[in-house]
């Protein structure tokens, strides 16, 4: 996520004041989502060469028109109804405490390290990509036992990668290791 | 009927040939240990198990699905009754009175009594539903068009309106699914949409990639997020067992959930959480032991969990006679279905009979080695409980991308697999539901279709899609579901789901007692 998060603080004051003071304004996060979605599928929509088959009467632009008119629509409704209070429930979960600030650090390098696997997956291949990804997650996510984070990561991303071959015949890719495995 | 006894028995035999039986083993077994991991739901565990199944055949899939299905919700249950935190609503029940049972020292009869309530409900789920789809399979063939458009539609507002606290928030994830939904070539014209000019997309984005990013990858960021420092205690268990006065008290539960659970799963907008509350809710008018309620009834374990099975019984009933999913683990399963060129709709008991029935077969035999293999093997269960977090979310992130990868091996797909996983943390974090975001994916596609098709037969009129009877009275239901809390609203009603109002006349009841 690169848009900005919040907005510079400049709190609507508008007419009636609110019971809770608590406008989560993040949320306007999600109507910049849906704005940019919205806007992306009408561009997209309007530019489809139109009109050369007249197979069907709505042709293909109406769906897309209708999508992303109702995306913008959302998006102008949650930012009218945002001011006023209205915010969702985070999710719970078992492992989740809901009493701790999100901590959106681990998320950042949970988050670098998923890129940083995108881009050496082809070239290092996937045993040594999977074994370094597994190994970064654990540490990053608390694991103070190094050495254990990689072996666990060598043996689950060897296992799978001869499981996915021989067993489901799936080649994943071998990268510089290729020839030795 | 005895048709359907035939094909029934064909599928059994199909089901129980020595391979298959190891494919239903190792579905259980994989099933619930998934399951039983904390912060992973059926539906994570469906969506994370996929990649199996991609290059065995789609009865030895089908067979290891059923499987997981319900080895999911069983371990599911297992994880709320030893771990002092709820996971999914539909477990919310379970987590509160069995909790207590298990930490006043009976874990071993709520396991015993989730495990067995378990298996009651899902068989006779399991009965009803080969009862009932085949002949609303029937019924669906003979709809046209309009009426098949008007049904899907109802699926998409119901789950979107109904389902979840906030309608606005439900419409936000339904039109993010859609616009997902349109990415790739479309279907009657051939052109490109929405797809940045990549020809990886033309084929649209692989729906195994959207369910691992949105369940898996975006539920083990947000949990990241917020990690606890010391993971929920885990309470020690022995071997599940109970005593007479247990069965006593925990049969009629069973089956009262049961009736309470197959309809409201079988229902588009019916859900597990609302079966499981009315049955709650239920036990505890009928319990000869009020004050245990809150404490540690066994009746509220036996029935909400048997409400809760026999509701994921019921959602197979739209999804294999009409192909419309209506919850999330149906949905995650309708994926596995189209990744074997198997297209869902009411024609499938017709196309592919032995498929279906061996199927329906493998979730009795499913059902069966889940109590035969869960009861002995929950101590082992409960270690799983143990596993340390970095290492339990560090492996999810990895089999996610494994998953994710497996489909085409291209780094493209985990490019779509991070942002659909932001996505799938963001929904977390701001309460957008996640149902209506992959049913939206699932049926778009599918409405676009019908609807287009159904405007060229009837010569691009569009009142030639309220011809037919079905149809129209299913758009007068779809108006009066939306209206309903409109018109409540008005009659000085605060715009409470039907849940608060129960609970609400809980509270009163509990108030005047």
């Amino acid at each position: 996520m690169t848009e900005p998060i919040e907005k510079p603080a400049e709190p609507p004051v508008t007419t009636q004041k609110q019971p809770e003071p608590t406008v989560d304004r993040a949320q306007y996060l999600v109507c910049a989502v849906l704005v940019l979605v919205g806007a992306f599928i009408i561009y997209d929509a309007l530019n489809l060469p139109a009109g050369f088959a007249k197979v069907d009467p709505v042709g293909p632009r109406l769906f897309p028109m209708i999508i992303g008119i109702g995306l913008l629509v959302m998006a102008a409704i949650l930012a009218i109804a945002i001011p006023r209070g209205s915010r969702g429930e985070a999710d719970a979960g078992e492992d989740i405490d809901p009493d701790r600030p999100s901590d959106w650090r681990t998320v950042g390098l949970l988050v670098a390290i998923f890129v940083a696997t995108i881009l050496l997956v082809m070239p290092l291949g996937w045993a040594i990509t999977g074994a370094l990804m597994f190994a970064a997650c654990a540490t990053v996510l608390g694991s103070k036992h190094y050495v254990r984070n990689i072996v666990i990561g060598a043996v689950l991303s060897t296992a799978s990668f001869y499981a996915f071959y021989s067993g489901l015949g799936i080649p994943l890719p071998a990268g510089i290791l290729d020839g030795i495995l | 009927m005895l048709d359907n006894l035939g094909w029934l028995l064909q599928g059994f035999e199909q089901a129980a040939t020595p391979m298959n039986l190891l494919y239903a083993c190792i579905g259980v077994l994989l099933g619930t240990a998934v399951g039983v991991l904390p912060g992973i739901g059926p539906a994570m565990t469906v969506a994370l198990l996929l990649p199996i199944t991609y290059n065995v055949s789609p009865s030895a899939a089908f067979i290891m699905f059923a499987g997981i299905f319900y080895g999911g919700m069983y371990g599911g249950s297992t994880t709320s009754i030893l771990l002092n935190t709820p996971g999914e609503s539909s477990s919310v029940i379970t987590a509160i009175e069995g909790n207590k049972m298990a930490k006043a020292g009976r874990a071993a009869q709520a396991l015993a009594t989730a495990a067995i309530g378990s298996f009651v409900a899902g068989t006779i789920g399991t009965l009803l539903l080969a009862l009932f789809a085949p002949a609303i399979s029937r019924f669906a063939v003979t709809l046209g068009a309009p009426s098949y458009l008007a049904i899907m539609l109802f699926a998409l507002v119901a789950v979107t309106a109904v389902l979840g606290s906030s309608k606005l928030r439900g419409g936000i994830s339904l039109f993010l699914g859609l616009a997902i939904g349109l990415v790739g070539i479309d279907s009657l014209t051939g052109q490109a949409r929405a797809t940045f000019g990549l020809p990886q997309l033309s084929d649209g984005i692989d729906i195994v990639v959207i369910a691992v990013a949105i369940f898996a990858l975006g539920e083990a960021l947000w949990v990241a997020a917020h990690l606890r420092q010391k993971p929920a205690e885990v309470i020690p268990v022995g071997r599940p067992w109970m005593g007479k006065s247990d069965w006593q008290r925990s049969w009629k539960p069973w089956l009262r959930g049961t009736a309470y659970g197959f309809p409201f799963g079988a229902l588009p907008a019916g859900g597990a959480e609302l079966p499981t509350f009315l049955s709650y809710i239920t036990e505890k008018k009928l319990s000869k032991h009020p004050e245990e309620f809150g404490k540690g009834a066994i009746e509220g374990v036996a029935g909400p969990e048997a409400a809760n099975n026999a509701s994921a019984a019921g959602t197979l009933v739209p999804m294999l006679s009409l192909g419309l999913p209506t919850n999330a683990t149906a949905a995650v399963m309708l994926t596995a279905f189209v990744s074997y060129g198997i297209q869902p709709g009411p024609t499938l008991f017709d196309k592919e009979p032995l498929l279906i029935w061996t199927l329906i077969a493998s979730l009795f035999i499913g059902n069966f080695l889940l109590l035969v293999l869960n009861l002995p093997l929950a101590p082992l269960w409960a270690k799983l409980l143990r596993t340390p977090r970095p290492y339990l979310y560090a492996g999810i992130l990895f089999f996610a991308t494994l998953g994710a990868f497996a489909v085409n091996i291209q780094p493209l797909d985990l490019v779509l697999l991070l942002v659909f996983g932001l996505l799938g943390l963001m929904m977390r974090r701001f309460g957008l539901p996640v149902l209506p975001l992959i049913i939206g994916v699932i049926l778009g596609p599918r409405i676009e279709r019908q609807l287009r098709q159904s405007l060229q037969l009837g010569g691009g009129e569009w009142g030639s899609l309220f011809t037919e009877p079905v149809a129209i009275g299913v758009y007068v239901c779809m108006a009066l579901l939306l209206l309903a809390p409109l018109v409540l609203k008005l009659m000085n009603r605060s715009e409470e789901t039907l849940l608060l109002v129960e609970d609400d006349k809980d509270q009163r009841e509990k108030a005047q007692a």
